[in-house]
C-alpha cells in the first residue's frame, strides 16, 4: 500500500484513494493536494482534465463571452459605475418580449385560465378563451396542467398541430402520430441529431449545416461528437443556398465521415434569407440523390417581410414533387412558440413533424423522449393556441388579428429600416432582411484592427463587438460565432428593439463604425 | 441523379428501387433505421413509460371504443403523477402563476395581495416584465437567490450561494446534465457511475445514452431497503477492474423503494465518497415526503457541512430538487434546481456554457419553483390556506403509505417494507415456479408477465421490478400510493385477489 508523504498523520482516518491519486501526481495523495493548491481547493473528481471532452468543445456564441460581459456591465451600471451610456441594449438574441413586444392577449388569457381554473367562473374572460381552456384541461391528467402528459405531448394538441400543418400546406395530410411536442425547437433538434449519430472514424455521422449557422447546431454536434460538414451560403446572392456548394461539401466530407443529414434553416438564422420554392426543390432532390435525412428548421415561418418572398414548407414542396420523392425522403421539420408574431420564448413550446421515418426508429424516438417524461404543459398549451388561434366567428378573433398583424407589420418595418440604415454606413454591407429576426451585415475592418485583435488573441469581429459594447452598451454577436468565410467579418443583430430604440442603436453603430475605422487607419 | 448512388448498390440506383417493392414505398433503406440509429439510444430502457404503459394506453382506447373488459377504467399507478390521480393544486401557487401569465389580473381584487406581490416580483425579474422572455440560462437571478435562502433555512443556516444554483427543466434535466459532464475516458478509464439497485430508471437510461458504465450497488431489502457501505465498497472494488468509478448517485427518500436514509448512513456514504474520490449526486426530490415516525429527511448538504471542513471543503456534491413531488406534485411545470458544492470553478463555467445551448428552463416552471421555495409567510393573507392545503396533502399521503403497507402485507406471497417516504411501494412477490416458466416461454421477465396479466384482468397499471433492477431470482412491482384513498383501497384489494388467483392458477 502507498503512504502519502505529506498527510500520513492527518490521513490516518482516511483511506487513500487507490489507482487515481498516486498514479497521477508524485508522492502526495489527492486529499493533500487539495490543501496545497492556490485556491485552497484543487484536485477534484470533476475538473477540466477529467470532464467530458465533448462538452469542452461546445461553443454557443449567442450566450458567449460577449453576453457575459454585457451582464457584467449591467451590474456595474447598477452599482453606479460611470459609462458612456446608461443602459445595455441586448440585440444578441431573438427575444421579442424582452425587447418590449407585448404578448398576444388571447394566448395569455387561455393559459391563465388553465393555470387557475377558478377563473372559468369569471365573466371578464371571453367565451372562446374559456372553451379553449376547458378543452385543454380535459385533455390533461386529472384536469390539471400540473400532471405529466404522454411523452410525445398531449394527444389533442398533436391533432391540432397536424390540422394546422395540413391547412398551412394546402391540404397535404399530416398524421398526429408523426408529431412530437418538444421543449422549444432546440430540444427536438438535439433529439433528432442524437438519433442520427453513430459509427466511428470514417463511418461517423456527418451533418451538413450552413455557414453561417445558428450555433445550436454546431454545439449539439460537438456534444455528440458528430462531424460538422459545412456548406457556405452565398452572401453575394442574398445568402441563398446553391446546390453546387452542397455537392462540393458532401463530396469532400465523404472522404472522412459518413454524411447522413442535411440541416436547413428557413427563413434563415442569422442571415435572414427566405428560400425560394425552386431552391427547396433542388435541396430535396439533392437529399434524395445523396441519401440524406433532411432537417428543416422552420421556426421563423411567419416572419417573412420582403415583397416577392414567401414561406414554403419543406413538407409541402416535398409532397408536391410527387411520390418519387414524398415516399422516400426522410424529413423532420421544426417549429416553436418562441418566434413569429407571438415570441413566447419563455414557455419553451415547440414541435417536430417527422415524415417517412422508419416505424422502428419512431418507437426508439418515443422511448428516448419518454426518459424526460414530457415537455412543460404550459408550453404545450401555448403551442395549441398558436396552431389553433381564434376563428372568424369567435369573440377574440378581431383583437387577435389586430395584435398579430401589428407585431408582424412592425417587424417588417424594422427589417427594412435596419437594412437601409446599415447600408448608408461606409464599410458595412447589409443584405435585405427578407425574413426571420436578424441582420448579418458584412464589415470591412482595417488591417490595423485585425492585427490589434490578433494580438489580443481575439477574432477581429469579436474585438469589434467588444469595443462596441464597451463604448455604446450595444450587445451584438460576432460573426465568428456563427461561422463565415475566412477573411470576412460580420455581426448578428436582432431587429427586435422597439422602433425608436432601434433607430438609436443603428445610429450608434454607424457612428461607432466610423470612429473604429478612423482609429485603426 | 448523383453518380455516387450507382456505385453503392449494383445496377439500380436508389431512387429506382423503391418502386419495385411490395408496399409501394420501397424498402430503399432509410437513412435512419434501426441499424444506423445511435446504438446508445437503442440501449436506453425506461420502464416507467415502457411496454406495460403502452399497453395500458391501448386498453384505454379500446375501452373508449366500447370493447368489453372485466373492468371499466385503467388505473395508472405506474408513475408519481399526483394531479393525474386527483390531488388538487395548491391555490396560492396557481394564483401567482395565473397573475404572471396574464398580468391584467393584477387589477382584479379577487386575488390576495401576497399572491399579487409575488407575481409582481417575478415579473420584474423577467425580461420585458414577461414570462415569455428567455431568462439567463442558469435561471432567473432572484429565483436562484430564493432557492439559496430556502436551502439555508432547511439546513439550519448552512450558507448556500445563489451562484451554485442552476434551475432546470424538472430534476431529470439537471441529473442528465451532471452525468454528461462526468462522462469521459475510454475502455478501462471510462467513467463508472454507482447507482442503487433498485433504482429510478432515469439513471440507467441516461448512462446508456452517454455510454457511461453503470456500477450497481444493492439496497438491503431485509433491512428496509437501507444502504450498507460495505456493499458500496464491494461494488466499487469490482468496478475498478473494468472502469473508472467517478460518481455515486443516491436517491433519498428512495424511489422506487420508499426508504428514508438515516443521518448515520448519510455520513458513512459521504466518508466513503471522500475515500474513494467520488462525486456525489443526491436526488432529493422527495424531501418533504417522509411519513414514518422516527424518520426524518437529512439533506446531504447539511450532513456534509456538519462533518467539518475535512469533508465539506473537498467532497463534490450536486443535489437535486423539483416541483413535481412533495405536497405540490406540479409535474407538468417541469420545474427544478440543482445545487453544486465544491465544483471546480472552470467546470462551473463549462456547465454554464452547456446549459446555455438550451437557452433556459421553462419560465412558468421557474416561477412555480420560486413559490415552492418562497411560500406564503405567517403574516401573509394566503398563509392559512396554504398550510391547510399542504398539510392535508401530506397527511393523506402518509395515511395511504401506511394503508398500502398494511393491506399488501396481509396477502400471502407479497411482502412489503414500510413506505417510510417518497410515493411508492416496491413489494416483493413470491411467484410459483410454473408462472416463472410460463413467463420464460413468453420471453418476459416473470414480474412483467405478472404485471401484464394484472393489467389485462383488472386494469391496474404497475411497473415490474425488473424495470428498476432487483436481486436475481427476486420479483417486485412498483406501485404509487397516489390514487385517491377510496380508489387505493380498491386497487389494493384487487391486487390481493389477483395475487391469490395468480398463485392458484400456476400452482
Amino acid at each position: 500500500t502507498h503512504v502519502c508523504s505529506v498527510c500520513l498523520l492527518q490521513c490516518n482516518n482516511v483511506r487513500i484513494p487507490r489507482n487515481i491519486s498516486w498514479a497521477i501526481s508524485g508522492t502526495e495523495c489527492e486529499l493533500q493536494k487539495r490543501n496545497m493548491t492556490e485556491n485552497g481547493l484543487g484536485h477534484r473528481v470533476l475538473n477540466m482534465d477529467t470532464m467530458n471532452p465533448n462538452v469542452k468543445r461546445v461553443e454557443y456564441a449567442v450566450r458567449g463571452p460577449i453576453v457575459q460581459r454585457a451582464m457584467q456591465i449591467e451590474k456595474e451600471l447598477k452599482e453606479g459605475v460611470k459609462k458612456p451610456f446608461t443602459e445595455v441594449i441586448k440585440a444578441n438574441i431573438g427575444d421579442a418580449h424582452a425587447m418590449g413586444q407585448k404578448p398576444i392577449t388571447f394566448l395569455r388569457q387561455v393559459v391563465a385560465l388553465c393555470a387557475y381554473p377558478d377563473l372559468l367562473e369569471d365573466d371578464k374572460f371571453p367565451e372562446d378563451a374559456k372553451n379553449r381552456a376547458r378543452r385543454i384541461l380535459q385533455a390533461c391528467g386529472g384536469g390539471s396542467i400540473g400532471a405529466y402528459s404522454a411523452s410525445p405531448g398531449i394527444e389533442i394538441i398533436r391533432q391540432d398541430v397536424a390540422k394546422y400543418i395540413e391547412k398551412r400546406d394546402g391540404g397535404i395530410p399530416s398524421n398526429p402520430d408523426n408529431i412530437y411536442l418538444s421543449t422549444g425547437a432546440s430540444d427536438a433538434i438535439v433529439t433528432m441529431l442524437k438519433l442520427l449519430t453513430s459509427g466511428e472514424g470514417k463511418n461517423r455521422t456527418g451533418v451538413m449545416i450552413s455557414i453561417p449557422q445558428y450555433p445550436l447546431y454546431s454545439a449539439a454536434l460537438a456534444e455528440l461528437a458528430a462531424v460538422q460538414v459545412s456548406y457556405y451560403l452565398d452572401e453575394d446572392k442574398c445568402w441563398s443556398l446553391d446546390v453546387g456548394e452542397l455537392r462540393r461539401a458532401v463530396k469532400v466530407a465523404r472522404e472522412h465521415c459518413n454524411p447522413r443529414a442535411l440541416c436547413i434553416i428557413n427563413p434563415g438564422n442569422p442571415t435572414g434569407q427566405v428560400q425560394s420554392r425552386q431552391c427547396i426543390e433542388d435541396v430535396i432532390r439533392f437529399a434524395a440523390e445523396e441519401h440524406l435525412f433532411l432537417m428543416a428548421d422552420e421556426v421563423y415561418q411567419d416572419n417573412v417581410y420582403a415583397e416577392g418572398c414567401q414561406f414554403h414548407s419543406f413538407k409541402k414542396v416535398l409532397f408536391e414533387m410527387g411520390p418519387e420523392y414524398s415516399s422516400v425522403v426522410e424529413l423532420a421539420s421544426f417549429h416553436s412558440t418562441s418566434k413569429c408574431f407571438m415570441g413566447e420564448c419563455g414557455f419553451r413550446g415547440g414541435y417536430m413533424e417527422v415524415v417517412n421515418m422508419d416505424p422502428e426508429v419512431k418507437l426508439q424516438l418515443t422511448k428516448l423522449v419518454s426518459v424526460r417524461l414530457c415537455p412543460p404543459i404550459p408550453g404545450q398549451a401555448l403551442l395549441d393556441l398558436v396552431v389553433n388561434p381564434p376563428q372568424p366567428d369567435e369573440p377574440s378573433y378581431a383583437t387577435f388579428i389586430k395584435e398579430r398583424t401589428a407585431n408582424l407589420d412592425i417587424l417588417a418595418e424594422k427589417a427594412k429600416m435596419t437594412e437601409q440604415v446599415l447600408n448608408t454606413v461606409p464599410g458595412i454591407h447589409c443584405n435585405p432582411v427578407q425574413g426571420a429576426m436578424y441582420t448579418f451585415p458584412r464589415l470591412s475592418l482595417p488591417e490595423k484592427a485585425i492585427n490589434a485583435a490578433k494580438e489580443k488573441g481575439q477574432a477581429p469581429d469579436m474585438f469589434y463587438c467588444m469595443k462596441l459594447l464597451e463604448e455604446t452598451g450595444i450587445c451584438l454577436v460576432p460573426g465568428s460565432g456563427f461561422g463565415q468565410r475566412d477573411g470576412t467579418y460580420h455581426f448578428r443583430m436582432t431587429i427586435l428593439p422597439a422602433t425608436e430604440k432601434l433607430k438609436v442603436v443603428l445610429k450608434k453603430i454607424r457612428e461607432f463604425h466610423k470612429r473604429f475605422t478612423e482609429e485603426f487607419s
